[in-house]
């Protein structure tokens, strides 16, 4: 038997990262050479950083000390273009939680209708597969031009992203919740209510659990673009704004903290999705 | 005479063919009773319509002939008078063994109050000898304590009639016959009417009071209808000494391997299905067919191979 190294895959990750951010540092150091630039781009990054003594492109140093900066003042508020990064992302995470909640209750609900009858699976078949496919953003003008407010039109995005994967799935596993156990419900005389909540929603919980991480997963991606469109507040906006302010090392920083939420995000709903799992 | 507790008539299943084809009928022209207290064990080849049978008995399916008469009433759809035993004993995973039992509990006795659920179902859990595992999900519990999760489940509800769908079929041997004396002790200490499907002739011998012959399908009739002489009071390990058992055994086993073919389509003009001869094999005179006592006016016509049912 081998012996088990628990360290040794973190030890392997540490290794990665150090070469990672080594590779980096080397990239970005200033070099001395004078290199003929367009006299254009010069002007608009910065004559120094266009002749190569200095890049635009931080080194890890600076995108340290900016994170840092950060870490120790998320949530100051100076205008309309000049929020801490926490508040940005605080304004995406409650667009997302909110456009997935409102999602849930239209999708689960309808899912177990569709899942349940077979006639409504086939009537609704149609639309569901011509509406899946549609990119969220595509949405955009008509909420934009229907609901004339860009806070709501971004929930609305988020919510229209969030709908498939959890009404497909909410569908199929009440489908297939296994016919003995409906039998045992059957035999036993449980109501056709009580069935629904203690026999099939415990039954296809784990299903509807996936569609829920799908959704989630999907309306992280999207509030980003949805943000850079619809403009004022948000991680999106912060990253576009800082596109214009051209502080890739703002960027950076916000690149970051929008993986590691939306790891979080995946973290929490995995682990919702084992507290309803069961072992057969 | 009076009717049997459990009185199927003229039952009939057909599942429809692919589309064009002819569908096949599984069974036809089945009839036999049980009385109350009965342990009636069916035998047959895989695929004759065992399942297909209990599944009507217990309302979940519907035949398309005939009709099932429990205690004075037709049977349509399920009902708390008849406890199930599912054949892949259908547990609910993601609850506990007690769990499970109070589902049905719950259902039987909605004013109950959770604790006298708990107690219930904890008393019929213990009966099983599942007292230590009550708490216990369907993935920590081993086959043979599953099944018993099932059949107290079953029991727990207080059915009028009990039907186990080859509820051993699955387990090893040992553990088979340990769950086989408890279910021969609860039954006789209860008194319960049962419906056993089994393909171990042995477990029918030692559970039941008479055993139906199921012919091969399609168009599978009842055959023949064994009586267990052998007293009551029998156990797994006496059962052995006694000369009926080895005359009965060889009865069954012969029906299994040598006659079970060719009851379809009336092809055996001898043979009424309403009236399947009782059999009680050994005694007066080796297997000597008797006539049952006609539960249904013969059919004056039962020589033509063509009866109209519905005349
Ligand atoms: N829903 C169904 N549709 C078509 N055929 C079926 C269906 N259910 C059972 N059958 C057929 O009926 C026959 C009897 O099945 P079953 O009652 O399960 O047999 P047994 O329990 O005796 O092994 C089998 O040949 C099976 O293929
Ligand atoms: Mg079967």
């Amino acid at each position: 038997m081998k012996p088990s190294r628990p360290w040794l895959a973190p030890l392997l990750s540490a290794i990665f990262f150090a070469l990672f951010v080594g590779i980096w540092h080397l990239a970005t150091l200033p070099t001395s050479a004078a290199v003929q630039v367009d006299p254009e781009y010069a002007a608009l990054v910065g004559q120094a950083a266009a002749t190569g003594t200095k890049s635009a492109m931080p080194t890890p140093g600076e995108v340290g000390a900016k994170l840092w900066e950060h870490f120790r003042d998320p949530f100051y508020d100076k205008g309309t273009n000049d929020k801490g990064i926490g508040t940005q992302l605080a304004f995406s995470i409650g667009r997302v939680l909110l456009g997935f909640s409102l999602a849930a209750l239209v999708a689960v609900p309808l899912g177990f209708v569709i899942g349940m009858s077979p006639l409504i699976y086939k009537a609704l078949d149609p639309f569901i597969q011509v509406l899946k496919p549609i990119s969220p953003l595509a949405w955009m003008p008509l909420a934009l031009y229907t609901i004339k407010d860009s806070d709501i039109s971004a929930i609305f995005v988020i919510f229209i992203c969030s709908l498939w994967p959890m009404l497909v799935n909410t569908a199929f596993g009440v489908a297939n919740v296994r016919r003995d156990w409906l039998n045992v419900a059957r035999t036993l005389e449980v109501s056709r209510l009580r069935t629904a909540f203690q026999v099939i929603l415990p039954a296809a919980a784990p299903t509807i659990m996936t569609g829920m991480r799908i959704s989630v997963g999907i309306a992280w991606l999207v509030i980003v673009a949805a943000e850079m469109l619809v403009g004022g507040t948000g991680i999106g906006y912060f990253v576009w704004n800082e596109w214009n302010n051209l502080s890739i090392a703002n960027i950076i920083s916000a690149i970051l903290l929008i993986g590691l939420v939306g790891m979080l995000l995946d973290t929490l709903l995995a682990r919702l999705a084992r507290a309803v799992t069961y072992r057969e | 005479m009076t009717p049997s507790f459990l009185k199927v008539e003229g039952l009939a299943r057909r599942f429809p063919g692919p589309a064009g084809t002819p569908g096949v009928t599984v069974f036809e022209d089945i009839h036999f009773g049980i009385e109350k207290g009965e342990f009636v064990c069916i035998i047959g080849h895989s695929g004759c319509g065992k399942t297909t049978i209990l599944n009507v008995l217990a309302g979940l399916d519907e035949a398309n002939d005939g009709l099932v008469i429990m205690d004075g009433r037709e049977v349509r759809g399920p009902s708390l008078d008849r406890g199930v035993v599912f054949q892949g004993h259908a547990l609910l995973p993601w609850l506990s063994a007690l769990g499970n039992v109070a589902f049905g509990v719950r259902s039987r006795w909605p004013a109950w109050s959770a604790k006298q659920v708990e107690e219930h179902s904890t008393r019929y859990l213990e009966m099983v000898g599942l007292g230590p595992a009550l708490h216990k999900k369907q993935a920590e519990l081993s086959g043979g304590m599953k099944q018993r999760v099932g059949i107290a489940r079953a029991f727990a509800i207080q059915p009028k009639m009990l039907l186990l769908d080859e509820p051993f079929g699955a387990l090893d041997a040992l553990t088979r016959g340990t769950i086989q004396d408890e279910l021969l002790a609860i039954v006789q200490a209860t008194h319960q009417t049962v419906f056993m499907i089994t393909h171990d002739v042995d477990e029918a011998i030692l559970l039941a009071d008479k055993v139906l012959l199921m012919s091969n399908g399609p168009g599978a009739r009842i055959a023949e209808i064994v009586e267990i002489t052998m007293r009551r009071e029998r156990t797994r390990n006496s059962i052995h000494h006694d000369p009926q058992y080895y005359r009965i055994r060889n009865h069954l086993v012969d029906f299994l391997v040598n006659r079970s073919k060719g009851y379809a389509d009336d092809k055996m003009p001898d043979h009424d299905p309403r009236q399947p001869p009782v059999v009680r094999p050994g005694l007066e005179g080796g297997a000597e067919t008797l006539p049952l006592p006609a539960r249904t006016a013969p059919v004056a016509a039962s020589i033509h191979p063509l009866k109209n049912l519905s005349a």
